[in-house]
């Protein structure tokens, strides 16, 4: 059993949680992501891990409530209760040296594991130049943080309501376009976006990095479910990534992939919404 | 006057079983079992025990079973096999210790398996026995992976009094035998029967621990443990490297099997796994991991369950009850049959094309080598395929260990005797070693190392 240390609210259906887990904590890397199972008739939920304490032995996890088990998890797990199962640290870490100068692209909740990188590359010496995009002002988070982390910090809403109107790619465009030496990319988000992003930086050649979420049962490299396309060969995102080459990667696949239990992902939310609906009635 | 056939085991029909998850066979009463017994010669020879990987004592267990002494045949059985209930249910007798019964000479050899298993359900509900433990050691052995091979390990080192630690990275202990072997095979209420016995014997085991990442094999030795056996098995899926195959719909037989067994996603919604099948499903392959992918499939819902093998009938790797169970059940076989481009719309998998085969020249291991006939090709329209030609070594062990020799699959090298790697104190058995093999030569492999390591710890007592 693994305890949740702490959670807070960091938007609508967005939470942070710090989970007890020492083992993982010690050693876990920027890039690494842990599986999660909330209880016995749970599904293993793969995420991205977003920090670690060494004091508290706690992992931080930011967790968008977007079907059944992600929404169960912010409507029934609290502060002080205990999560089932908690394994990690598991895939290959993000690679950190001094590059020179970088450029951090996050999406939405992707922007809670860009963050760890971020701090890394910034303390492996590189300037590190932040950009992060929200549907909207009221979806923001981590703004200090990325703050106090980045040397430069470019902030896209797509309604316009904080910084740019618009998405991540323009800032990222308008960047490499005014001819700044930019070492590395990386690109954290929807597929959608990181897909637009690595078409972005492919005519400067500038190597980027994305984080894949395939869907994955086990997360060790036993399933095969999170296979993706890289460079025409078939990687797993467990054990191969998560992350790949941007360029390289097929998106198209990608998120056709991860489609494909969206009817089922329904289901399972209306039933869950329906029963909490009816528990809260009662 | 001896019973020239086995006892039947009496079993659910197959046009119900095919639509539940049931176990098939509901194994003998306590009148079976003593009937069956009394067929074997208790022959000198005796060599059914030499045909079983663990050396069990198969006449003297029989012997109890004909007397009625249940409870000293389980002990008997106990004393090799740490895990009876689930070896009578998934072992390959036909090629062990009942292929070379010497009433199998003539007649049909007694059925073995089935007595095993009998005795494992009787002591299930009757009073567990659990063997003796030796005086406390204070040795401390960390096992890796708890499945067949480690598990064996564990129970065989804690019988002899060493502490032991057993490490997991899914939240299951029990390996395959909890997310590959299907219910309806091997009751997953068994295999945890089994683990908790162990349990109660005193070993430690830990799920949901990542070595490798959370402790390198070199620093558990540096932790204090004064032996390490790796039992990862072979978790790799083997795809067939045809175009498509990342198709959705198609699966490898280690998701789809996963994603039921472990995950229960057979129950879905009630278990929050999702499963897809559609109408009609292909397996490609022929071993058991095949067969229970296609049985699955079928109880999936699945109205036309195909197996796709490249081979004929005589080289399906299948247990013979297998394949017998299979076709009982409605499976169709698609022989000498090997498919070369999964094909889709938009993302789906639509239908597979195949190339007909005939037999060739033997290969290297002495099976003949199928040869595509040229302006074969044929499709067959389906809804999803599972992928069942096997498994490479699991990755994250062999990555992560420095010094430890791998051969050229990226299988763990070891003495086959005493499971010795190339690392001081580091001994591995089971299918990382191997490749892909049987839950009982993978208990074998276990056993054997327990005594390498059992010997290597009292060489090195200070």
């Amino acid at each position: 059993m693994y305890k949740i240390l702490k959670k807070r609210t960091l938007g609508p259906k967005i939470r942070e949680y710090v989970i007890e887990a020492p083992d993982v904590a010690r050693v876990a890397k920027a890039g690494q992501f842990i599986v999660l199972r909330l209880h016995e008739r749970g599904e293993r939920i793969p995420l991205t891990i977003v920090g670690t304490d060494l004091d508290t032995g706690g992992v931080t996890l930011v967790v968008q409530e977007v079907g059944k088990s992600t929404q169960e998890m912010g409507d029934r797990f609290h502060e002080g209760d205990t999560i089932l199962d908690f394994a990690g640290p598991l895939g290959e870490p993000t690679e950190i040296e001094n590059f020179g100068t970088v450029i951090c692209v996050g999406g939405g909740v992707g922007i809670a594991p860009l963050y760890p990188i971020v701090q890394a590359l910034k303390k492996a010496g590189n300037t590190v130049i932040g950009i992060v995009g929200y549907r909207s002002h009221d979806l923001m988070f981590y703004h200090d943080e990325f703050v106090a982390a980045c040397d430069e910090l470019h902030v896209m809403t797509n309604d316009g309501s904080f910084g740019g109107k618009g998405f991540v790619s323009d800032p990222l465009r308008e960047i490499l376009e005014s001819g700044r030496d930019v070492a590395r990319v990386w690109a954290i988000g929807p597929a959608i976006m990181m897909k637009v992003c690595s078409d972005v930086t492919r005519p400067f050649d500038v190597r980027t990095i994305v984080s894949l979420n395939s869907v994955m049962i086990d997360g060790t490299g036993m399933c095969g479910g999170c296979r993706v396309e890289v460079g025409g060969v078939t990687k797993f995102g467990c054990v191969d990534g998560p992350e790949f080459d941007g360029h390289k990667v097929n998106f198209d696949l990608l998120i056709s992939r991860q489609e494909y239990y969206a009817h089922e992902e329904a289901c399972a939310l209306e039933r869950y919404m329906t029963e909490a609906g009816e528990g809260a009635s009662t | 006057m001896i019973v020239e056939k086995q006892i039947p085991m009496r079993e659910q029909a197959p046009d119900v079983r095919g639509r539940n998850f049931n176990e098939v066979p509901y194994g003998y009463s306590e009148d079976e079992a003593v009937l069956e017994a009394e067929r074997c010669l208790q022959c000198k020879t005796a060599p059914c025990v030499a045909g079983c990987p663990v050396g069990i004592d198969i006449p003297g267990f029989i012997e109890h079973v004909k007397n009625r002494r249940f409870a000293d045949a389980v002990s008997v059985i106990k004393g090799d096999n740490a895990l009876p209930a689930v070896c009578g249910r998934v072992c390959p007798q036909e090629n062990q210790c009942q292929g070379v019964c010497t009433l199998g000479v003539r007649f049909e050899p007694v059925a073995i398996g089935r007595l095993e298993r009998f005795c494992a359900d009787w002591e299930a509900e009757h009073e567990a026995c659990l063997p003796e433990i030796a005086p406390e050691t204070g040795k401390r052995i960390a096992v890796i992976g708890a499945g067949p091979a480690g598990l064996t390990a564990a129970g065989e080192l804690r019988k002899l009094g060493h502490t032991i630690t057993v490490f997991e990275l899914l939240h299951e202990a029990g390996g395959v035998l909890m997310y590959g072997i299907p219910e309806f095979r091997l009751p997953k209420a068994i295999v945890r029967r089994e683990i908790d016995a162990l349990r109660q014997m005193g070993v430690d085991i830990q799920v949901n621990k990542v070595i490798g990442q959370i402790r390198k094999v070199d620093e558990l030795l540096d932790d204090g443990y004064d032996a390490v056996f790796v039992g990862t098995g072979a978790g790799l899926p083997r795809f067939l490297g045809v175009p498509g195959e990342s198709l959705n719909g198609v699966y490898s037989a280690n998701e789809f099997l996963t994603r039921t067994n472990l995950m229960a996603a057979y129950r879905f919604p009630e278990y929050d796994t999702p499963i897809r099948v559609g109408e009609r499903v292909v397996t490609v392959g022929g071993g058991n991991v095949a067969m229970d992918s296609a049985r699955t499939a079928l109880r999936l819902g699945a109205k036309e369950s195909i197996i796709v093998y490249r081979r004929s009938e005589d080289e399906l790797p299948a247990r013979g009850e297998e394949v017998h169970h299979a076709k009982e059940e409605g499976i169709r076989f698609q022989l000498l049959t090997n498919p070369v481009e999964f094909m889709g719309e938009d993302g789906r998998l639509k239908a597979v094309r195949c190339l007909r085969m005939e037999l060739g020249e033997p290969d290297e291991g002495g099976r003949r080598r199928p040869v595509p006939i040229k302006g074969s090709e044929f499709e067959i329209e389906i809804d999803n395929a599972i992928i069942a030609i096997g498994n490479g070594p699991h990755p994250l062990i062999p990555q992560t260990t420095k010094d430890l020799e791998l051969n050229r699959w990226g299988n763990i090298v070891a003495d086959s005797e005493t499971g010795q790697t190339s690392k001081r104190a580091v001994f591995a058995g089971g299918d990382i070693v191997t490749g892909a093999a049987t839950v009982i030569e993978a208990m074998g492999a276990g056993k054997r190392a327990a005594a390498a390591i059992a010997a290597f710890l009292a060489e090195n007592d200070t």
